[in-house]
């Protein structure tokens, strides 16, 4: 469509219609235009590891010729690799780490919201401090305690996916309990407090009335926190040791890193597969991704 | 305390005080909490033990706070808040506070080869590392044996009995064990290691040193062959009241010095150091050291112009499309839009490996197909490195500019905008004055966070370029990509690459903190961001 736009635009000699034409591309048309070259852009480099990782043989310079010949070759040999172990590890480490941070994250911000205690303002501004400092800034000091814990208790030490859980656990209240915050006070106290009077304990209102009013801000910060985990590097790279633990992250990176050229259809495949849940998940839930990102922000 | 009286009476009372915790009545939420601590106080006293068995003190204290704190707040009536704040805290404390906290430490350490561990054990080190066959020592007859896969040696000592033991447990006599014209042939405890044996593990044989006994200056059995053991001793000796290091060969004496090292007067060092608090030194050597002073301004300005750069064209560019599709007349912007977001939606670590492989010199296919077969260095060339890294973070960026530049537009209020035409405000008019303030109020908290993750964008430069190409310089493993969170990887030596330093790496993280934070915070009051905390 936009092709065709372009080109009426430039001769605008064309009698008839001519108004209507050029206001057309006035108004709309070049917006056409600008929609498809940055679809193209955004777009080109998914289509071509799309096409690579569907390419037989598997190297570079045979994955430039864009579908040129389907075959599903490297997905295959995926099984040879261990690819799946990685893929596996992340979903868990992933999946493990969101649900957690949904917990911690929501029952510190309804804390936050709901009572009023002495070192309120003093906590929520501390949490604001401790985000600046993220985590991966500190990886020297985390690959030294978890060297140290190691020695007391292995399953908490270095190579250890359930470390990797703990210490990503570790930033679950930072930006989260913010995000969250500001939606619980969004709930009207007079629900809690009708409860209250009905009989409710705390922690049958917090269960059952609150977590079910708030459940798109769970969600979304459920979401934010299985994507970054998905796709977080360092700390994986410094914690995980062995290939068996290793992440997609970690995986993929050191197959690209040894041998580009020979890996390259294998990589492509575990991308495209690698891509999918996150992708999927993305495009589904987008509306309410945009919502939280935006939330925090345009409201100060 | 009257409450305890009412929770012996397990029947619901609509009257009953609202004080009385549900703490005290046996409910089911109450059960599960009991479950639940119970585990979680198995746990910590699991770890407390294991600690006690390791002599870690520091582990040991900690675990005992955190039950002790646990255990107050879920069975005391005052600590409500508490109760929803400390499973996240316990974490925050371990893993993220007292982190920041020890990366303080070891910045101001010389943690890292060479000093990586304490005192005592630096010298046991170095009196193993020292070890040379005592001259003209006698020779014994010697077997390599195994205790369950752990080698060992067995050797006929000089009465003629036979002493086994392995790198862990010092020689000592085996009774009942069988010699055979001066060969050992069967020790009770272990098995023989056969000559194919001990070819197949001949780098384990050859290192294996076995001590004499419990003291270390006594030396060890070590062997070259496998059929004859020498005793070994270490050419320096420690003395301990006077705390310096003699070698026995040369006569010289080492003192420990400041630096957590053995120092001759001749100012010659013994290779194994301690740890020890150098102070300044590491942030002394960041900026003072040619070695590191000048990448390190490099990268400092490398890593301003990539993160500003960075939220400025992603900006632009989001708001320049953001404004292009805020138009209702507009068919299929949702396709638009959806397509568009798919680089945000691409875990950013396989959006940078995919556009290496797109940016490679020779393969890629960028050069090779769209370039028709340009052999541009995308990413070896320091200049094009820079402007790939930039190209590929507005790929990656862009998609995110564009959905918060769309939130951003669409908040803002239609009144507003006609007043400003009832004004007589133009288009360009009310753009500048009205809509493009609005606007940045909205997304200047955002743009803060852009920059402050920009600035520390490890995944994107680690794996488009690695930091490369290599600065002329090679004596530190940085090159012309390198922001400051590379550097400190790379300087860390943690993935093997260079000689560790965790205390030059941590003390440039402090920097990196101090930077953002600072930059952060005055932004942050700036556009008042704080002012919700209530």
């Amino acid at each position: 469509m936009a092709t065709q736009t372009a080109t009426p635009s430039t001769r605008r000699a064309a009698p008839v219609r001519r108004g209507s034409f050029g206001r057309w591309a006035a108004d709309l048309g070049w917006r056409h235009l600008v929609g498809v070259i940055f679809v193209v852009f955004a777009a080109f480099p998914l289509v071509y590891v799309v096409s690579a990782s569907l390419a037989p043989g598997g190297t570079l310079t045979g994955s430039n010729a864009l579908f040129a010949a389907v075959d599903s070759a490297n997905y295959a040999d995926l099984g040879a690799t261990a690819f799946w172990t990685w893929f596996g590890n992340t979903m868990m480490i992933a999946v493990v780490t969101s649900l957690g941070t949904v917990l911690m994250g929501a029952a510190a911000a309804y804390a936050f919201s709901r009572f009023r205690f002495s070192g309120r303002r003093v906590g929520l501004t501390s949490l604001l401090v401790v985000q600046m400092f993220p985590q991966m800034l500190a990886f020297v000091a985390i690959f030294l305690l978890l060297l140290g814990l190691g020695n007391v208790v292995p399953a908490l030490g270095l190579n250890s996916r359930v470390a990797l859980i703990c210490v990503y656990l570790g930033g679950a209240l930072g930006v989260n309990t913010f995000l969250m915050y500001g939606f619980f006070n969004t709930v009207p106290k007079e629900l809690d407090e009708a409860a209250k009077i009905d009989g409710a304990t705390h922690a049958q209102i917090y269960w059952t009335i609150i977590l079910r009013l708030v459940v798109p801000i769970l969600a979304v910060v459920g979401l934010l926190s299985f994507i970054s985990t998905f796709s977080e590097f360092i700390v994986a790279r410094i914690v995980l040791q062995s290939e068996s633990n290793w992440t997609l992250a970690v995986g993929l990176y050191s197959w690209v890193s040894s041998q580009l050229d020979a890996n390259w259809g294998l990589f492509a495949a575990g991308a495209v597969i690698s891509a999918i849940p996150v992708l999927v998940l993305f495009l589904f839930l987008q509306k309410y991704i945009v919502g939280g990102l935006t939330a925090g922000s345009v409201k100060g | 305390m009257s409450s305890q009286l009412t929770t012996q009476r397990v029947e619901p009372e609509p009257a009953e005080s609202p004080r009385t915790s549900h703490a005290r009545t046996w409910s089911a939420g109450f059960l599960a909490k009991l479950a639940l601590l119970a585990v979680v106080d198995a746990f910590g006293v699991y770890v407390v033990l294991a600690a006690w068995n390791e002599r870690s003190f520091g582990i040991l204290w900690s675990m005992v706070a955190l039950l002790a704190a646990a255990n107050y707040v879920y069975f005391s009536k005052r600590a409500l808040a508490l109760k929803y704040i400390l499973p996240g805290l316990a974490f925050l404390l371990v893993f993220q506070i007292y982190v920041v906290f020890y990366t303080g430490y070891v910045a101001f350490t010389n943690y890292g080869d060479g000093h990586n561990s304490t005192k005592e054990q630096a010298v046991e080190a170095l009196l193993v590392q020292n070890e040379r066959r005592v001259e003209g020592s006698e020779s014994f007859p010697l077997v390599v044996v195994s205790d369950g896969g752990e080698l060992g040696f067995a050797i006929v000592d000089a009465d003629g009995d036979v002493e086994a033991g392995t790198a862990d447990r010092p020689l000592a006599g085996v009774d009942d064990a069988s010699v055979d014209d001066g060969v050992i042939t069967a020790v009770p405890g272990f098995e023989l290691v056969d000559r194919q044996g001990v070819l197949e593990r001949q780098d384990e044989v050859t290192a294996l040193r076995v001590p004499v006994s419990d003291d270390a200056e006594d030396g060890s059995i070590r062997t070259t062959d496998a059929r004859t053991g020498y005793v070994y001793e270490s050419v320096l000796v420690y003395d301990e009241a006077a705390d310096t290091m003699t070698d026995t060969t040369t006569g010289v004496v080492y003192a420990p010095n400041d630096d957590g090292q053995f120092e001759a007067e001749d100012g010659s060092t013994l290779a194994v150091g301690w740890r020890v608090v150098v102070g300044f030194d590491n942030f002394v050597t960041a900026f003072g050291d040619a070695r590191y002073a000048q990448p390190f301004v490099a990268i400092l300005l490398w890593t301003f112009a990539f993160a500003i750069l960075s939220v400025l064209t992603t900006f632009l560019l989001g708001l320049f499309l953001a404004i292009t599709f805020n138009e209702d007349r507009l068919r299929g912007r949702r396709i638009y839009r959806t397509l568009m977001i798919l680089p945000y939606a691409l875990p950013p670590f396989l959006a940078a490996l995919i556009w290496s492989g797109l940016l490679n010199r020779r393969f890629g296919f960028i050069n090779e197909v769209l370039l028709g077969g340009a052999e541009i260095p995308w990413l070896t060339d320091p200049t094009l490195a820079k402007l790939a890294i930039l190209g590929v973070n507005l790929w990656l960026g862009f998609p995110y500019m564009f959905l918060i530049c769309t939130g951003a537009l669409q908040a803002i209020p239609g009144d507003v905008l006609e007043a400003a035409q009832i004004d007589g405000a133009g288009r360009v008019r009310t753009w500048r004055s009205v809509v493009l303030p609005l606007l940045l109020v909205a997304t200047a908290p955002l743009l803060i966070s852009s920059f402050a993750f920009n600035f520390n964008n490890f995944t994107l430069v680690y794996m488009l370029t690695g930091g490369g190409p290599r600065f002329a310089d090679a004596s530190v493993p940085l090159g012309h990509t390198d922001i400051l969170i590379t550097m400190v990887y790379s300087i860390s030596g943690i993935d093997g690459n260079a000689p560790r330093n965790y205390g030059l790496a941590s003390a440039l993280s402090i920097v990196i903190f101090v930077i953002v934070g600072t930059i952060s915070a005055i932004a942050f009051r700036r556009t008042r961001s704080l002012e919700d905390i209530n």
